[in-house]
């Protein structure tokens, strides 16, 4: 046995953890987990040199170490600063934290079109979590926001580059996933965007993860795009034997219809490992091409936190009462005074949104008699 | 036993005196009451002719707003359905095509949208949430039916008419709240 680490002792808001040399502060405040933690839009940590962008996770250093209990001047960005023993840090136990943190959410919101009643990503949104959590209620913006021409980025992927906060994140998979990146960040400062440079489309069998990994709803999942909303699908964990990726992914389901595949998050919004330890990101095709239920095979309904919207309607662990009625009338049924599936429009059988490719359009409905 | 109100009176048990065994002062007393009810204010409406005016904050049958344009507000955005305490609400969403800008406020809209009047408790929490404007509780009841089917509405019942083609009928589903709600907006 080699000789044991030394481990840095490091207080974050009067919590005191042990962590391993070389640990960001981010990732220090995350193992104690919970409202500690600083959110973070840029910083994955499944993605190497992602993090240092966005400024949300700017934290005070009350301490630098024992060796040396200066404070340090500014805030810093928990993601890209390192812990050292002895480090006192303050994140929501400080005032200028906090106020940082909203100056910086009303930057990234400038430029962001709030269209949340369209966006897809609505509901699961962090740029929407961190404005409802850190965020003041106006703006005192007063110009008009940027706009861009839209791009085409294949049947897949729908990018809104409007709704993009430049966390680069999309950039870290392409470069780390796929073998050949072919979209990037063009031009600078309010005029920069991400572009599939000369429209070229994005065909890689990985390319689907930069879906998962926008924290906002730039990228978003072509043949689930208005579909439904995140809040009226049922989350569930499901797998199936894939070649390229390990399968083990989350259908979005309504009924029996999948409306949605997409990887397993942990509780940072960040991918899942798989349970065999390699990473978790999933190929195009289990995210794009399998949306039927006999593909896979259904683990069970994933865990949602109870404050999330998603778990709106959810009745987890309700037990049903039991029907009397059939006891009480001799074996018959009640007589139904109306079928709703005969007069209602929506959720028509003959309609299966889901097997539809792109969004659904008028033409889809057209051939209705009501 | 203590009683809940101090109001509670001791039933009379006395044996009845001549007056009251003679029983006719008694019937016009009665008659008299009666009488007097002739001149005082009634309390009922005759309602197909006479109607009662709305409370301004009356929550009644629903409409789909549209601009001033003419075009469908609904995004299909879904916070209607999750605000429902009934769950009454459902909608379909579809992406506008091209030609269709003048239809459609925006990219996305509700292709269908159906609220179930059955469920509907009226509790206006719809209005409350959506963020564009679109959907209202108007001043007019739900019809009575016999049959249960009528009371599914969809699109067509709901939207109000185009200010443009039917300006007249646009005001008139408008209400009498218009006039505030233009000073609103």
């Amino acid at each position: 046995m080699s000789e044991e680490k030394k481990l840095f002792k490091v207080t974050i808001d009067n919590i005191t953890v042990d962590v391993e040399p070389g640990t960001s502060i981010l990732n220090a405040a995350r193992m104690i987990g919970g409202e500690v933690a600083p959110p973070a839009m840029c910083y994955y940590s499944k993605l190497k040199n992602s993090g240092g962008k966005c400024r949300t996770c700017l934290v005070e250093v009350a301490a630098g170490s024992t060796a040396d209990p200066r404070p340090m001047p500014k805030l810093v960005a928990s993601c890209r600063t390192n812990v050292m023993d002895g480090m006192i840090v303050k994140n929501i136990t400080s005032d200028r934290v906090l106020d940082a943190r909203a100056g910086v959410t009303e930057f990234l919101l400038l430029n962001h079109p709030l269209d949340c009643p369209i966006c897809d990503q609505a509901g699961e949104c962090h740029l929407q979590d961190l404005s409802y959590e850190h965020g003041k209620e106006g703006t005192r913006f007063e110009y008009q926001k940027r706009t861009f021409k839209k791009h085409d980025l294949g049947e897949y992927i729908q990018l809104h580059m409007t709704r993009c906060i430049l966390c680069y994140r999309c950039v870290f998979v392409a470069d780390q996933l796929t073998e050949k990146r072919v979209h990037g960040v063009l031009d600078r400062g309010d005029h920069s965007e991400i572009a599939t440079y000369i429209e070229k489309a994005l065909h890689n069998d990985f390319i689907g993860n930069v879906i998962d990994v926008c924290p906002v709803g730039a990228l978003t999942d072509r043949t689930f795009r208005f579909k439904n909303r995140v809040w009226f699908t049922k989350p569930v964990d499901a797998h199936r034997n894939c070649p390229k990726c390990s399968g083990e992914a989350q259908l979005w389901m309504r009924g029996d219809e999948v409306f949605r595949v997409t990887a397993r998050k942990d509780e940072w919004g960040e991918v899942k490992d798989a349970s065999d330890g390699r990473p978790g990101w999933i190929c195009n095709d289990c995210r794009f091409e399998k949306k039927d239920i006999k593909d896979w095979i259904i683990e069970g309904p994933t865990k949602v936190n109870r404050h999330s919207v998603i778990s709106q309607g959810h009745y987890v662990g309700v037990k049903p009462q039991k029907d009397l009625l059939p006891e009480v009338m001799g074996g018959r049924g009640p007589k139904l005074l109306l079928d709703i599936h005969k007069v209602s429009e929506v959720n028509r059988p003959e309609i299966e949104l889901s097997k539809i490719d792109g969004p659904a359009h008028s033409d889809d409905f057209k051939n209705l008699n009501k | 036993m203590p009683t809940l109100t101090n109001r509670a009176k001791p039933v009379d048990r006395r044996p009845m005196t001549m007056m009251e065994k003679m029983y006719l002062p008694a019937i016009a007393k009665g008659m008299g009451i009666t009488l007097k009810h002739f001149f005082t204010k009634k309390v009922t409406v005759q309602y197909p002719e006479e109607k009662r005016p709305f409370s301004p904050v009356f929550r009644g049958l629903h409409i789909l707003n549209r601009d001033e344009e003419g075009r469908e507000n609904c995004t299909a955005c879904g916070l209607c359905a999750v605000a429902c305490p009934a769950e009454a609400i459902t909608m379909e969403a579809a992406e506008r095509k091209e030609g269709e800008e003048h239809l459609y406020r925006e990219e996305k809209y509700a292709a269908k949208y159906e609220i179930n009047m059955l469920r509907c408790i009226f509790c206006g929490l719809c209005e409350e949430a959506c963020p564009k404007d679109a959907i209202y509780l108007s001043e007019t009841f739900a019809p009575s039916n016999y049959k249960r089917e009528t009371f599914i509405y969809g699109k067509s019942d709901l939207l109000i008419p185009d200010p443009k083609k039917e300006p007249e009928l646009y005001q008139q589903a408008l209400g009498s709240r218009a006039k505030r709600e233009g000073k609103k907006g």
